[in-house]
């Protein structure tokens, strides 16, 4: 067996305070500082340095931002001076794809490394687009034992990028009549992407490159931004070249793999840099729309080893009219590989609108090999999808001073909670490799299916989408 | 901080003993309710007590004797739907020192699943044992899927509760007498019971329970012991059932032994031979709705040297009890460990409790052959007291879609009227419930709602710390005793009271005599996102 794949997570607590979801409002000029006060009953501490911080300037008063919010200092109190607000700085964070749940989580796992576990049920909605439309499945009882949450049996959360060879070729003697093309085993199905599109300042490719190094996995840098600095982390590093750009020779034998936008001369360009560098990936960037499958089939069929299949941020081909989710489309593109049996001749990597660790299992459902994420990484060394960076503003969390060390480490524990989930997941399903989760719809359950084979009997047919709209 | 208990005004009651199924009021246990209304009274107010008489809620209050009003009683207010009968009280007081509105905090208050609404109504419920006054909704949450966008098609005729109740000219603090439990000509004649055991063989007593509902497994150490006694206590009260869980059957409940479920789990723990022959019936865990397929983990600090001693391991060490169970690979050895149970306790019933995986069907089947008498589905919304937000959200599927599955299969696989089949993982209201029956189930398990019944705010920090501040999932001494036995079990038996009543209404509404003529009879459901759906 090989050496188990370890990442090792340490606290790192925010720079910045944090953005809680509750806060408690008091009307303390009514309080008459009587000896029962609630406030010392907090179970969890909220109010205990509360004197000491009001009389400071710059200090902030915790419970506005870490009440737990079980109400019983507001339920308590003798005078009734307490009360419950949502937090409107809560409310505004990001947007409704980033939406605060979702950032206060990835916080909370690039803080801790830990997976985000709670008391009581579900609380969200029944279903929703994307990858809110799908549930994993699970194996009740007929299944081998599969134990490797608890760390007892080993799950394997490796992936290979390139091709792999359906058969090998012999020469006359015997010999293999040519080497088979080079692989590159990432121990974690999820990559960095470029985050160039992003306006993040250059410190967080450095972090994103450092993580990507101490990981095993690959960070994608655009070639314009190749500095210097970077140089210690190349074998991360997956240089993003435009069209006609060619990659210094420093570079082009440290880094395992490169990415060029796709064009009619991809394969002639595949074929210049692999003589270059013969042990070098080339991956190809194609846009997700409606052509996609068809343009991944002749890729593939030209000798292409790796894709990489973007959506936009929010995870949507990037067309104007009805545009579909990567979910959809990755698993358009995945059948039709398996329809021309060439599946494991090409890598599929999918970016774009991957939030959580659900979405990356969610995704290698659908037929992805490997995901890629871009907004998660500010997110998780605290942006708070403001914008203001775009629109040239100062950065309220102070991004381009961070310190790399510490960055490093919270894009660690992201990505150690993240794996931590897909093992959750992966154990659910009695699955003990990742790579066989590629594809595998029948460990999961999408909404239109569940639908119509539970309701369709009883309730008849499906309202369109807008008849349903009306009916509410 | 004193905690408020509620003074059951009766003689004390012996806490031992099988308390009545009477429906007594149940206040909250805090100094400050939470209603859906606030009611601000400034310091304009000259007293002059108009607003007493004009609220017909009781919200406005000042004791005999005392110069001046106390609080203003929020949770009792029904806001702006007196309005509609000229009894909106600011609008009556002489120097405008009254406000009303939404409350603020009624907007920080639960979810999708668990709206606000729900949970002001299943604390009115469980107050008064009657179904909620004024608007609050106590049918549906708003999830956007699966029992929130299912309703029952009633005949024309038949007006709801819903409609029927709330502010009219006449004092109503509770819904018409008509419809209170035990007065009413209904309520004796429409039936609520069903049979645990529908099998053939006439080897094992025939259980039956008074409401289709009983209280889904919560170990010794997840909730404190006065919740599961006072969970025992009302679930005996209404002639059903409640479950230990896994780890351990606490001596305290064994006076309630009739009507308390063991569960064998895969950790066995606190499973003993004495604890599965005191069963009336015997519950298999195999995986658990909330966390399907991953099993459970007890860190280290909450295996105090009580829970230790009850689960039969050791102080501090963490337990896992792991999935699968490891010696059950098949049917047959699955039929191997019930066949176990059943020759250890000749008179148990076996429930088997499975989650809800796409061959949840044939799952069912096979516990059938192995000689179940109750299937038990656990959909993946149920709650629990730890787990990943991963595993809550997404592993297997909503309890909706797998009841009219498991349902037919058994159906054309002959065996359906032998077993009973039972659904919890998201029902929180009668009106889920009585869903879940039509869609097939015999009956449903809850677990969520009571303790919201408890004054549970899903604030979901039942795993950290100290455990649920407000003493309800705890094991904490001092946070156990913010709530009193007796007092817990009243709020349950009102919940269950308040849930009886809404199970009559809607069988009578459909002119049917007994809950068991509900099951499967899909086609008095309508879907509003389908095209069945019509407008009434």
């Amino acid at each position: 067996m090989p050496k188990k794949y370890h990442i090792s997570t340490r606290p790192a607590p925010p720079r910045f305070r944090r953005v809680g979801k509750f806060g408690i409002v008091d009307r303390r000029e009514d309080c008459s500082a009587c000896h029962n006060c609630v406030k010392r009953e907090c179970i969890y501490d909220c109010y205990k340095d509360e004197d000491s911080r009001l009389r400071k300037v710059d200090a902030y008063v915790d419970y506005l931002y870490e009440c737990k919010s079980c109400l019983s200092c507001v339920q308590s109190c003798t005078k009734g001076l307490l009360s419950r607000r949502v937090n409107p700085e809560y409310r505004v964070l990001g947007n409704d794809f980033w939406t605060p749940e979702i950032i206060s989580k990835t916080w909370y796992q690039a803080e801790t490394g830990k997976i985000p576990v709670s008391g009581a049920g579900y609380g969200g909605p029944f279903s929703g687009p994307g990858f809110d439309s799908m549930w994993t499945d699970m194996s009740e009882i007929v299944r081998p034992t599969r134990d490797g949450i608890h760390g007892r049996e080993y799950i394997s959360t490796s992936v290979d990028i390139g091709r792999k060879m359906p058969r090998l070729h012999f020469d006359g003697n015997g010999g293999l009549q040519d080497a088979p093309p080079p692989l590159l085993e990432v121990p974690l199905p999820v990559i960095f992407d470029s985050l160039y599109e992003l306006g993040v300042p250059q410190s967080i490719a450095l972090a994103a490159a450092g993580a990507a190094k101490r990981l095993g996995n690959l960070s994608l840098v655009p070639s314009s931004d190749l500095t210097e600095s970077l140089m210690p982390f190349a074998e991360a590093i997956v240089p993003e070249l435009d069209d006609g750009t060619r990659l210094d020779d420093l570079w082009l034998n440290r880094v395992r793999m490169v990415e060029i936008p796709d064009g009619a001369d991809v394969a002639q360009r595949l074929k210049a840099l692999k003589r270059a560098n013969p042990s070098l990936l080339v991956a190809v960037r194609l846009p997700l729309n409606r052509g996609s499958a068809d343009r991944v089939l002749e890729l593939a069929r030209q000798g292409i080893e790796v894709v990489h299949l973007y959506g936009d941020r929010r995870g949507q081909e990037r067309e104007d009219v009805h545009p579909r989710h990567i979910s959809r489309v990755t698993r358009e593109v995945h059948l039709a590989l398996v329809g021309d049996r060439i599946r494991d001749e090409v890598t599929l990597i999918a970016s774009g609108g991957i939030a959580m660790a659900e979405h990356m299992a969610k995704e290698i459902i659908c037929g992805a090999d490997l995901v890629g994420i871009d907004m998660s990484v500010p997110i998780a060394l605290e942006c708070r999808v403001c914008d203001s960076c775009k629109t040239g503003l100062a950065c309220p969390v102070e991004l381009e001073t961070i310190d790399l060390k510490y960055a490093t480490q919270r894009l660690m524990n992201l990505m150690g909670a993240w794996r931590s989930q897909l093992l959750e997941v992966l154990g659910a399903m009695g699955i003990r490799d990742v790579r066989r989760l590629r594809g595998e719809v029948g460990r999961c359950m999408f909404f239109e299916d569940l639908e119509r084979e539970s309701f369709g009997p009883i309730f008849g047919r499906r309202k369109t989408e807008t008849q349903a709209m009306v009916a509410v | 901080m004193k905690t408020e208990q509620l003074e059951i005004t009766t003689e004390q009651e012996r806490l031992d003993a099988i308390p009545e199924r009477k429906v007594r009021a149940a206040p909250t246990r805090y100094r400050n309710p939470v209603g859906k209304y606030k009611v601000w009274r400034s310091n304009a107010c000259i007293q002059c007590g108009k607003c007493m008489q004009v609220c017909l809620y009781g919200v406005h209050i000042k004791p005999q004797g005392y110069p001046r009003f106390l609080p203003p009683r929020d949770d009792l207010c029904q806001g702006f739907k007196c309005k509609e009968i000229g009894r909106f009280c600011p609008d009556h007081c002489p120097v405008g020192a009254l406000r009303v509105d939404l409350s603020p905090m009624y907007e920080s208050l639960g979810d999708y699943r668990w709206t606000a609404d729900l949970i002001l109504s299943t604390w009115r419920m469980a107050e008064t044992g009657q179904i909620p006054d004024g608007d609050l909704e106590y049918e549906i949450g708003a999830s956007g899927g699966g029992f929130d966008r299912i309703r029952f098609r009633f005949p024309q005729a038949s007006g709801s509760l819903h409609e029927n109740r709330g502010a009219g000219d006449v004092p109503q603090a509770s819904p018409p007498a008509s419809l209170q439990h035990g007065q009413d000509a209904h309520a004796t004649e429409v039936s609520t019971a069903i049979d645990l055991n529908r099998r053939k063989e006439n080897d094992r007593p025939r259980i039956q329970i008074d409401i289709p509902v009983y209280g889904g497994g919560m170990s010794f150490g997840s909730v404190s012991p006065i919740t599961m006694l006072a969970r025992a206590r009302a679930c005996a009260a209404w002639n059903t059932f409640s479950c230990t869980g896994e780890g351990g059957y606490p001596e305290r409940l064994v006076p309630f032994k009739d009507h308390v479920i063991t569960q064998v789990a895969t950790g066995l723990f606190g499973v003993r031979e004495e604890t599965i022959q005191r069963a009336r019936i015997v519950e298999f865990k195999y995986a658990q709705g909330a966390k399907p397929g991953l099993g459970g983990h007890l860190l280290g600090d909450k295996v105090t040297p009580a829970v230790a001693a009850m689960r039969e391991t050791v102080t501090g060490n963490a337990l896992f009890s792991p999935f699968p169970f490891h010696s059950v690979y098949s049917v047959e050895d699955h039929k191997k460990h019930v066949d176990w149970v059943k020759q250890m306790n000749p008179r148990a019933l076996i429930a088997v409790k499975v989650s809800t995986p796409v061959d949840v069907d044939m799952v069912a089947v096979g516990s059938y052959y192995a000689g179940a008498h109750i299937i038990h589905l656990d959909g993946s919304y149920g709650g629990t007291g730890a787990a990943p937000d991963i595993a809550k959200k997404n592993i297997a599927m909503p309890i909706e879609y797998a009841i009219p599955r498991v349902h037919a299969f058994l159906q054309a696989e002959g065996i359906r009227d032998e077993i009973t089949l039972v659904a919890s993982g998201g029902i929180r209201t009668a009106y889920d419930a009585a869903k879940a029956i039509a869609l097939g189930a015999d009956g449903v398990v809850i677990g969520t709602t009571e303790l919201v019944a408890l004054g549970c705010i899903r604030c979901g920090n039942c795993e950290s710390g100290r455990g649920c501040a407000r003493g309800i999932a705890t094991t904490d001494d001092k946070l156990v005793q913010k709530m009193a036995l007796p007092w817990a079990t009243q709020r349950l038996i009102n919940l269950f009271n308040a849930w009886h009543i809404q199970f009559v209404d809607i069988l009578s509404r459909f002119g049917m005599k007994s809950i068991t003529e509900l099951r499967g009879r899909t086609d008095l459901l309508m879907h509003l996102d389908y095209d069945n759906h019509t407008e009434k």
